[in-house]
C-alpha cells in the first residue's frame, strides 16, 4: 500500500500548483467569465502547454496519463484556483467517450483536444431528465444516406456553448429511461439544424441549452457500438465525478486555510475567534469531514482503472455522495466562522463556497448518489 | 388547551386578508414572488397603502399613530402580507427607531421625527456595526466629540443595509473613550446629507447590492440629535434589539417557503417521474415541515406569554436560532430541488422589464442566489453563536 504520488504525478502537480499560484487569481477568473466565451483562451493555452490536459488522457490517443490518479491530481490544483476553463467539459466529458470507445478516426482528433485548439462538450442531460443517467428523449433515426437524423433538447450542456463539437447523447430504440437503445455521436457545432443558447452560472461558469432539429450526421460520426451508449457514459461519467470530487477536494483546502487563518486573527470580545472553544470544535468537526471526503475520492481514484465496474461505481457514488453533504457543512461552516465580510463579494472566500455548493448540482446530487450507491449494493 | 385563533383573532385574520386582497398591486406582489429587485418606490407604493389604514406603524402605540395590536395579531399580520407576497415594511424609520424614540426620545424628537417616520418623509438607516466590532458590537470605535452645539464623529459604519436610500442614520457612537466598552456609547442621530458623510455599496455574494459601507469624517451633529442621555446609548440599543426580534423566528417566510418548495416537488421531473416521490426527497421536506410546526406552535407560545406581560428574553434568541435553521434549510432544499437547473444565473433577470424566455422551470435561477444570500440570516442581527452565548447566561446562569 501506497499513498504517496509517483514522481511523474508528483510533478504535474506541482507544476499545477505553480501556475495557479503564480498566474491565475480571482480578478483574471471573473475576466474570463466576463468575456465572450467565458473562460480565457490565453490561459487554457497556457495550461495545455502545461500539458495538464493531455494528463487527463491516455496514451493510445497522445495523452501522457489518464488513469484516476491524474485526473485527481489535475482537478485538485484546479480546485485550489477556483479555473473556470474547460476541463471538465473538453478534457473528461467530452473526451472519455472517444478515447474509452471511439474510432480510430475520432481518436485521432483528441490530438488537438489536448493541444487545446478544439472544445469537446457532453450533450447528455435533458430538461426533464434532472439527473437519470439513462433519460434519453432525444431520437435518432436512420436517414437516407446511411447516416442518422438528430432531434431533441439537451440541458445544461457545460460549456456547450464553446465546444467545436459536441458528443451528444440520442434514442435509436427502447423508451425514454431504458439503459439499452441510447447511441453517441460527434456533432459539429456548424451543423444545420443546431442551436445553442448560452447562459452564465451562478458559480461563473458557462452552460449551454441545445437543440437539435433534424440534424444530420454520417454513420461515422457514431461512437461506439448502436445501442451501447449507456457504459460508455457511465464510464466517462465516472471520471467527471472523479474530477469534481478532486476539484471539491482542492476547494475545500483554500477554504481551510482561509478560515483557520481568519480564526487565528480576527479579533472579537478581546481576542482572536479561534479562542474559543465552540469555534474550535466546530473547526475540528470540519477537519474530520474533509479527510473524509478526500479519502472517499482517493478511494474512487484508485478504482476509476480496475475494470471492477461494481466496485468502481460504488466509490464513486460514495464519493460524490459524501461531496454533497461536506461540501455543503464546510460553505457554510466557513461562511458562518468568517461571518458577514464573507458575505461579499470582493472577498474571495464565497466565490469558492458557491463553486463547492454547485459542484453538487453536477452530474448527480448528494440524493442521486445516495439511491444510486444503495441500488449497486443490492445488485 | 386550545391552539387555535379565537374567534375575534379569526376575525381580525379575515380582515387583513381581505384588506391586502384589495390593495396589494398584483404588479407588486408578482414583483415579490418573482424574487425581481424592488426598487425604493416599491417599497413605498406598499408603505403609502398600509399608511392609508393605519397599519405601517403597526408596532406602536396607538397614541402615536400606531395600531395597538396584541403580540398575537401582529403575528396574524405579519403572516398575511407574507403569504400574500407583500414586499416587507423598510423596518429601519417604523420599527426600530420608532420604538426607541418613543421611550427615550424628548418630546421634541417624537413631534418632529414620529410624524416624518409615518409619513416616510424620511428614510432611515441603522449605523450599527463597525468593520472591528461585529458580533463584538460594544467594541464600536466611531468617535462623537463634543464641540460646543455640535458633536464631531469620525468613524466608519457598515452592512448599512439600503443606506443608499436613506437621507437619516441612527447610530451607536463613542463618546467616552475611556469607560468600559458598553458604558461610553451614545445614540446619536445623523443626517446623511451633511459634510462628511459617503456611502460606498458593498456588493454581496450573489452579486447583489442592498448594504452599504458608510464613512463619517469629521461630521457635525447638533447635539440635540442625542437620544436620551449621553453613554446611556446600550441601554437603548437593547431595547431596539428587542423590537428587532419581533417576527425574529420568521415563520411566515418558512411557510411561504415550504408551499413553494411542496410545489417545486410536485412539478419537477427527477428523470423517470416527480421529485415528490422520490423517497429521500420527500423524507428531507417531511422533516423541515415537523421542525417547522413545532415552531409554529413555539413561536405562538412565547407571543401568547409576551401578551401576558412577560418580555421575552431569551426566548427569543432561541426562536432566531431555531427559525434560521429551518428557513436555510428550506432555501437548502429549493436549490436541491431543480437540480441541474440551480446553476444557470441571469443577473438581468431580475430587473424589471426582463422578457427573456426562462432557462429550465420557471423560477429556477432564483434557488441558488437565494440560498447563498440567505446565509445572513444566521449572522445578521446578533449572529446564532451570539444569540446561544445569551440563551446560556441569561436563560440557563451559565
Amino acid at each position: 500500500m501506497d499513498f504517496n504520488l509517483s514522481e511523474e504525478r508528483q510533478m504535474l502537480a506541482d507544476t499545477a500548483a505553480r501556475f495557479i499560484a503564480d498566474r491565475y487569481d480571482l480578478k483574471k477568473r471573473q475576466a474570463a467569465f466576463d468575456s465572450d466565451e467565458g473562460f480565457s483562451r490565453e490561459t487554457w493555452g497556457e495550461l495545455a502547454d502545461l500539458g495538464l490536459i493531455g494528463a487527463l488522457m491516455p496514451p493510445e490517443v497522445e495523452g501522457f496519463g489518464g488513469v484516476g490518479e491524474d485526473i485527481a491530481v489535475v482537478f485538485e490544483a484546479l480546485g485550489k484556483g477556483l479555473v473556470v476553463e474547460p476541463f471538465l467539459a473538453s478534457g473528461v466529458l467530452g473526451a472519455a467517450p472517444i478515447y474509452l470507445a471511439g474510432s480510430d478516426e475520432q481518436k485521432s482528433q483528441l490530438a488537438e483536444v489536448i493541444a487545446g485548439s478544439r472544445l469537446l462538450a457532453l450533450a447528455h442531460g435533458e430538461p426533464a431528465g434532472r439527473y437519470h443517467p439513462t433519460h434519453v428523449a432525444t431520437r435518432a433515426e436512420r436517414s437516407a444516406d446511411d447516416g442518422w437524423s438528430l432531434t431533441g433538447q439537451k440541458a445544461v450542456v457545460f460549456n456547450g456553448d464553446t465546444a467545436d463539437s459536441l458528443i451528444v447523447s440520442a434514442r435509436t430504440s427502447g423508451n425514454v429511461t431504458d439503459a439499452d437503445g441510447i447511441t453517441l455521436f460527434v456533432v459539429p457545432k456548424n451543423a444545420d439544424g443546431l442551436s445553442r443558447r448560452a447562459v452564465g452560472t451562478v458559480d461563473g461558469s458557462r452552460v449551454a441549452e441545445v437543440g437539435l432539429a433534424g440534424v444530420q450526421v454520417p454513420d461515422s460520426a457514431r461512437i461506439g457500438e448502436v445501442g451501447g451508449g449507456a457504459a460508455i457514459l457511465e464510464e466517462a461519467t465516472a471520471r467527471g465525478v472523479l474530477a469534481l470530487c478532486a476539484e471539491a477536494v482542492g476547494i475545500m483546502g483554500v477554504m481551510h486555510d482561509a478560515t483557520l487563518d481568519y480564526l487565528k486573527t480576527r479579533k472579537q470580545f478581546g481576542r482572536a475567534i479561534g479562542a474559543f472553544q465552540v469555534l474550535q470544535h466546530r473547526f475540528v468537526d470540519m477537519v474530520i469531514e474533509i479527510e473524509q471526503a478526500r479519502s472517499a475520492t482517493m478511494l474512487a481514484a484508485s478504482l476509476m482503472d480496475s475494470g471492477d465496474r461494481l466496485g468502481r461505481e460504488r466509490a464513486v457514488s460514495a464519493a460524490k455522495n459524501l461531496m454533497g453533504r461536506v461540501g455543503r457543512l464546510v460553505a457554510e461552516e466557513c461562511i458562518q466562522m468568517h461571518g458577514g465580510i464573507a458575505m461579499t463579494w470582493e472577498f474571495d472566500l464565497p466565490h469558492y463556497a458557491k463553486r463547492l455548493v454547485m459542484i453538487d448540482h453536477q452530474l448527480g446530487d448528494e440524493d442521486y448518489h445516495l439511491n444510486r450507491f444503495t441500488a449497486l449494493g443490492q445488485a | 388547551m386550545d391552539l387555535t385563533l379565537s374567534a375575534e383573532e379569526t376575525a381580525f385574520r379575515d380582515d387583513v386578508r381581505a384588506w391586502i386582497k384589495d390593495r396589494l398591486p398584483a404588479w407588486l406582489s408578482d414583483k415579490v414572488k418573482r424574487g425581481k429587485r424592488l426598487t425604493k418606490d416599491d417599497y413605498l407604493a406598499w408603505h403609502a397603502e398600509l399608511r392609508t389604514r393605519g397599519w405601517l406603524a403597526w408596532h406602536w402605540p396607538t397614541e402615536y399613530g400606531g395600531a395597538g395590536w396584541t403580540p398575537v395579531q401582529k403575528h396574524i399580520f405579519e403572516e398575511e402580507c407574507v403569504a400574500a407576497g407583500a414586499p416587507r415594511i423598510v423596518p429601519f424609520g417604523v420599527n426600530m427607531l420608532g420604538p426607541v424614540l418613543i421611550a427615550f426620545g424628548s418630546d421634541e424628537h417624537k413631534a418632529h421625527y414620529l410624524p416624518r417616520i409615518l409619513n416616510d418623509d424620511d428614510w432611515w438607516a441603522q449605523g450599527y456595526s463597525e468593520p472591528g466590532a461585529g458580533s463584538d458590537l460594544a467594541s464600536l470605535r466611531t468617535r462623537a466629540v463634543r464641540d460646543g452645539d455640535h458633536y464631531i464623529v469620525s468613524g466608519q459604519k457598515t452592512w448599512t443595509t439600503l443606506g443608499h436610500h436613506a437621507n437619516m442614520m441612527f447610530t451607536l457612537v463613542r463618546t467616552d473613550p475611556d469607560a468600559k466598552a458598553q458604558e461610553g456609547i451614545s445614540f446619536l442621530l445623523i443626517d446623511m446629507t451633511s459634510p462628511g458623510v459617503e456611502v460606498r455599496p458593498i456588493v454581496t455574494l450573489d452579486g447583489e447590492h442592498e448594504v452599504n459601507e458608510v464613512w463619517l469624517t469629521d461630521v457635525k451633529v447638533p447635539v440635540e440629535n442625542l437620544v436620551g442621555e449621553e453613554n446611556k446609548g446600550w441601554t437603548y440599543a437593547k431595547y431596539l434589539l428587542t423590537y428587532e426580534r419581533t417576527g425574529i423566528a420568521g415563520v411566515a417566510y418558512a411557510k411561504q417557503g415550504l408551499d413553494h418548495l411542496k410545489a417545486i416537488a410536485r412539478s419537477q421531473s427527477d428523470g423517470d417521474g416527480v421529485l415528490a416521490d422520490d423517497p429521500l426527497f420527500a423524507a428531507r421536506m417531511s422533516r423541515v415541515e415537523i421542525d417547522l410546526m413545532a415552531m409554529d406552535v413555539f413561536n405562538l407560545r412565547v407571543l401568547a406569554a409576551a401578551g401576558e406581560g412577560k418580555v421575552p428574553g431569551a426566548e427569543s434568541s432561541l426562536l432566531k436560532i431555531k427559525g434560521t435553521i429551518i428557513r436555510q434549510e428550506i432555501t437548502d432544499l429549493l436549490r436541491r430541488a431543480v437540480g441541474p437547473y440551480a446553476m444557470p444565473f441571469t443577473p438581468d433577470a431580475f430587473d424589471d422589464g426582463y422578457n427573456e424566455e426562462p432557462i429550465g422551470p420557471d423560477g429556477a435561477m432564483l434557488h441558488a442566489r437565494s440560498y447563498f444570500n440567505h446565509r445572513k440570516l444566521s449572522i445578521y442581527g446578533g449572529s446564532n453563536e451570539i444569540q446561544r452565548s445569551i440563551v446560556a447566561k441569561q436563560m440557563l446562569g451559565l
